[in-house]
């Protein structure tokens, strides 16, 4: 296969799928955090792959807006995951997602 | 040809690390491999003539966001329980290998030089700097992203104060 697009695609896609696994098997809420973040930076790999090779011998520069955004969001969204998991340490002395199910019904 | 051998040599050094992080028992070595991870990232960024962001991931990612992560961690580390599975390991190993065949059927089944020539953004050729560009396509009176930025600004805001909030200790207000 000539080199380009789908190699990164592909990366994007296996970034993805381990950051989902992490994501649904851990039980440290931390962990699941830092699989959200592998997730996170597997979109912003197909996002730039898509700004280099969408249109041929130029960089269409959208794709790499778009990755600052999630940048952004995901720098949001990491304080205040962490916050929120410190929140929790301090109520039950644990991180476990397991344990923190008081609003199951 | 240079840029294949760096792509081969950081994907797999990226898989790795991912890997790590989702499998080892020592949750802070798997936040450190996270971080080599970010590097990674940034360096496949390189790769694709995105030098502003490959700067943008090693300031905010590897160096904001790992050092979060690390606190974090240092805050809440159950030593003796580490980073373990939860009961839904293997049906989560199940549903992330369907949705990886899945993804990577389509990738490979798309015809991607269909969708070329429909591009409305700011282009720039390869091998130019595009940290000037990038604020063009940003600040465009007529196709930018003016508004989704002032958004951001407000969202980024929020989440300070929310973080603050949320981590204040109420007992010592007095």
């Amino acid at each position: 296969m000539h080199f380009g697009l789908e190699h990164y695609l592909i990366l994007s896609a296996i970034m993805f799928c381990i950051g989902l696994y992490g994501a649904l098997a851990k039980r440290n809420a931390v962990a699941i955090l830092m699989c959200i973040e592998i997730m996170l930076n597997a979109v912003n790999i197909a996002l730039v792959a898509f700004s280099r090779y969408l249109v041929p011998n130029a960089v269409l520069l959208t794709g790499q807006v778009f990755a600052i955004f999630i940048i952004t969001v995901a720098a949001a969204e990491a304080a205040v995951g962490l916050a929120i998991i410190i929140a929790i340490y301090r109520s039950r002395q644990s991180v476990d997602v397991e344990q923190a199910d008081s609003m199951k019904g | 040809m240079t840029v294949e051998i760096a792509f081969w040599i950081l994907a797999l050094v990226m898989v790795g690390a991912a890997l790590a992080v989702v499998l080892l028992r020592d949750i802070f070595r798997a936040a450190l491999l996270l971080v080599l991870c970010f590097f990674t990232v940034a360096g496949i960024y390189i790769t694709l003539n995105a030098d502003f962001l490959a700067a943008v991931q090693v300031l905010i990612y590897a160096g904001a966001i790992g050092i979060l992560l690390i606190f974090a961690i240092m805050l809440t580390r159950n030593v003796k329980e580490g980073n373990p599975f939860n009961k839904l390991k293997i049906p989560a190993l199940i549903v992330a290998l369907l949705v990886l065949t899945t993804v990577i059927g389509v990738i490979v089944g798309t015809d991607w030089t269909t969708v070329t020539g429909v591009s409305q953004g700011v282009e720039v050729p390869v091998g130019s700097a595009t940290t000037g560009p990038i604020a063009t396509a940003l600040f465009d009176q007529s196709k930018g992203f003016v508004l989704p930025f002032e958004i951001a600004s407000v969202l980024l805001l929020a989440a300070l104060i929310g973080a603050i909030v949320l981590v204040r200790d109420r007992n010592s207000r007095g």
